[in-house]
């Protein structure tokens, strides 16, 4: 903490920065002060209606990490978050706002389903069906990502707004891909709620721990996804081009960057990630499709990729925080009667204090300049 | 596009006015018009439809049969069409053909969805009675866009703050109202603009003060509505035994109502649904005819030279986010206790960012965005006019999802259209900060 006055004072050597560097605690500080103070908003709150806000939290944490099955069920729920969060950041990246997640997931999911359901995937090796259904699920989330890409590119629509409109879509075509009756697309006829057949025992991916919901292989999947986004944006020349159409898109049209091809391909690259996670809860949670359980995990990728200031590695431990608050809430509600909503209201001021580090560092006096580390795309709809 | 038209020679430039925008989007109407007369019109039904315009009793009313229609309308497009390649002079015409051709497009769809389904008749001074009340909302939440933009914010919190006062609006009306008072209802409405107005300057506490991304300022409006409208409604609401109670009763506009047909729908209706019509015009009036608007409007384009001329860029900005937010308010009120009386978690399902949507078709002006609101109204009531239809193509009985995704199609193609031609203030995003 006190670094910050003696980097003004003397030129640190090779050795020092790097001391310095590792011991640098404001990245990771004020995103803590911000999850604190959005949890003292949060007990106001429940102390206005009348319920002890330490007795609720201590609800609320006994069901995020209570037991090993709590443990594993507060890791499972964030799994998916790990790719919707993807899906923001890596468009963000390149300078586009992909709220699309949502759509990208459900076509993704329902990519991966159909490709579960065909008949020979039953005599298929496990080896070889797993990576189907995944790629499927990311086909899927690839194709719902490249339209945005190519409107933004070729016609100037802004991505936020297309991409929102698309998630409609996708929520209706998906809705009547598994409910139509006349014709039978995919709904499973004999079960009493609209959702598509099961899919091939071996598309299955394995299950770690048998919790509500099971932890299952996709947790290695999504980890190996953070990690790949994060080499090709660091170390390949695609990644290069990307952060820089990101960072400055006229400096990049100057060096010979192809802009366009950029954006279209961050966008499918972005529905890919949505896609992949999708696929995952296919396969390794309900081990089929149905549309309302991809409900919001979308939209609250877009706050974990924030709080994450879309760093895909960072994305990993904000997705674990996202995803156990979520698994954690229903015994709070239980046991202390405070509705689970509480819950979305921390979790936007976490946001809310993460983008505005102002607030948290003048609160808590953390020293150093606010960062306007949320960057991109802050120019207007036409994007120019 | 700058850099294209920089490299262009005269030869091009001759080569570029033969082939612009226009003469495109007349090949579409010649081509379309072509395909309307060669293939729709002969496999269309020959029974007779009939749009009427009244309900039943004294039913004035228009029979036809489509085939003709459907040619008649493929004529137009075909006229259009050929304007748009006459030479330079005749460019008015090409413009006046074209705008004939788009708008014959709502009664082309008519009549191809009434000749697909098996009903012979429908009431089309309703359909458009449905579009004008469904256009509210999404009209108001156009002007929250531009009175936010225009001064050079971001707003995509709209969805959000139309959420929030909807839900704090009827949390009121139902806890003191006891959902059931008229008083009541009136003050709830108010609460109901306030809370618009004080999630607005949340964001531009946000964006103005603490600088960050204004997209990011609008994604926490829109989580924290969600989260907290949801609070609301299992804590306060539900407990409360009020979840449904009255809404704003329909009135007549006095002498007009008599007029016949058209008394009936189109001035009779509801309080929030005409202080549309009023917010749009005040919109307007203030933002193009006084002073104050053109200082709004200097802050969008260029707060430095703003500045200059000794506006407050900080707290024009402040004021007009926050009087964009009281519209918003009032069409949260118009979710919650006009439309229908009650709140649902996340009841305002994308009006928001259709409003955006609608915004950005308009250019940034009120007339445009209204007109755009009115599309989206229509799109919307022809959308469950038709599930309503049960309109089939050759036995193959069209999915109501298909009719229920028509809004969000619509918005989707006409952003793609409008947007390489519409241009955003020029400072919108980008952080101010003073010169001194």
């Amino acid at each position: 903490m006190s670094m910050g006055t003696d980097q003004r004072d003397l030129e640190p050597s090779g050795f020092r920065l790097k001391v310095q560097e590792a011991f640098q605690l404001q990245p990771v500080l004020v995103p803590l002060y911000a999850i604190l103070l959005s949890f003292i908003v949060g007990g106001i709150l429940i102390a206005l209606i009348g319920v002890n806000p330490f007795e609720a939290y201590w609800a609320l944490l006994r069901g995020m990490f209570g037991s090993k099955d709590n443990i594993a069920a507060s890791v499972a729920r964030s799994v998916p978050f790990m790719g919707s969060a993807l899906a923001l950041a890596f468009a963000f990246r390149a300078g586009l706002f992909n709220i699309g997640a949502e759509g990208q997931l459900l076509v993704g999911g329902v990519t991966a389903a159909w490709v579960g359901t065909w008949a020979w995937m039953t005599d298929t090796p496990a080896i070889i069906a797993i990576p189907i259904i995944l790629l499927a699920g990311a086909f899927g989330g690839f194709m719902w990502g490249w339209v945005p890409g190519i409107l933004r590119a070729k016609t100037g629509a802004h991505e936020v707004i297309s991409t929102i409109m698309l998630n409609s879509i996708a929520l209706f075509l998906v809705r009547w891909i598994v409910n139509s009756r006349d014709p039978v697309i995919l709904r499973d006829l004999e079960a009493s709620v609209p959702r598509t057949e099961a899919i091939s025992d071996t598309a299955e991916l394995p299950t770690i721990i048998d919790s509500q919901p099971p932890l299952h292989w996709g947790l290695f999947v999504m980890l190996g996804v953070c990690f790949l986004i994060a080499f090709v944006l660091k170390r390949t020349t695609f990644g290069f081009e990307t952060i820089t159409v990101g960072t400055n898109p006229h400096a990049a049209r100057y060096a010979g960057m192809s802009v366009d091809r950029i954006i279209i391909l961050a966008m499918a690259i972005s529905g890919a990630c949505a896609g992949i996670a999708a696929a995952s809860e296919v396969s390794g949670t309900n081990q089929l499709f149905q549309p309302g359980t991809f409900a919001l995990i979308g939209f609250d990728g877009i706050a974990v990729a924030l709080l994450a200031r879309a760093n895909p590695i960072g994305i990993i431990p904000s997705a674990l925080l996202w995803g156990s608050l979520l698994s954690g809430a229903p015994l709070m509600q239980q046991e202390a009667d405070v509705s689970i909503d509480v819950v979305r209201i921390i979790q936007s001021m976490v946001l809310l204090f993460v983008a505005a580090d102002a607030i948290v560092r003048y609160i808590f006096r953390v020293r150093g300049e606010a960062e306007a580390h949320i960057k991109a795309s802050t120019t207007g709809w036409a994007g120019q | 596009m700058s850099a294209q038209s920089i490299d262009l020679t005269a030869g091009d430039l001759v080569e570029a006015r033969r082939f612009g925008r226009r003469q495109i989007t007349g090949m579409v109407f010649g081509v379309a018009g072509i395909a309307l007369i060669a293939l729709v019109a002969p496999n269309i039904t020959g029974d007779t439809r009939t749009f009427a315009f009244e309900p039943p009793p004294d039913a004035l009313d228009f029979s036809f049969d489509p085939p003709t229609m459907v040619t008649i309308i493929g004529l137009i497009y075909l006229l259009a069409g050929g304007l748009s390649f006459l030479p330079q002079q005749f460019d008015r015409w090409a413009g006046r053909g074209q705008l004939l051709a788009a708008a014959a497009t709502i009664p082309l769809i008519l009549v191809v969805a009434l000749g697909l389904s098996a009903t012979p008749a429908t009431n089309v001074t309703n359909l458009f009675d449905e579009s004008l009340v469904l256009a509210t909302p999404i009209a108001l939440g156009a002007m929250t866009g531009l009175w936010s933009e225009r001064s050079g914010i971001i707003n995509i919190g709209i969805e959000g703050t139309m959420l929030g006062s909807a839900g704090v609006g009827f949390m009121i009306f139902a806890t003191l109202g006891e959902a059931s008072s008229t008083t009541w209802l009136w003050i709830a409405i108010l609460v109901a603009v306030l809370t618009g107005g004080a999630l607005a300057l949340l964001l531009a506490v946000l964006s103005i003060r603490y600088q960050i991304n204004q997209i990011v300022a609008g994604v926490v409006i829109n989580l924290f509505a969600l989260g907290l409208t949801g609070f609301l409604r299992s804590e306060v609401i539900v407990p409360s035994g009020n979840s449904k109670g009255i809404s704003t009763s329909e009135f007549g506009i006095p002498l007009l109502e008599q007029i016949p047909i058209l008394g009936d729908t189109f001035f009779t209706g509801k309080p929030i649904h005409y202080m549309m019509y009023a917010v749009v015009f005040l919109t307007w009036l203030v933002m193009f005819r006084t002073a104050w608007g053109l200082r709004v409007r200097s802050c969008g384009e260029d707060p430095h030279a703003a500045e200059t001329l000794g506006i407050d860029v900080i707290k024009t900005r402040y004021r007009s986010v926050v009087l964009g937010g009281f519209i918003a308010g009032l069409a949260g009120a118009w979710f919650s206790m006009e439309s229908q009386s009650g709140f649902e978690d996340n009841m305002t399902n994308a009006a928001g960012f259709i409003a955006l949507a609608a915004m950005i078709f308009g250019k940034w002006t009120p007339g445009g965005a209204f007109a755009g609101a009115l599309l989206f109204g229509f799109a919307r009531a022809l959308g469950s006019r038709l599930q309503f239809l049960e309109v089939e193509i050759s036995g193959f009985g069209i999915p109501s999802e298909f009719f229920q995704s028509l809004p969000f199609a619509v918005t989707l193609v006409v952003v793609a259209g409008a947007l390489g031609r519409s241009i955003a203030p020029a400072a919108e995003g980008q952080p101010y900060r003073p010169s001194k």
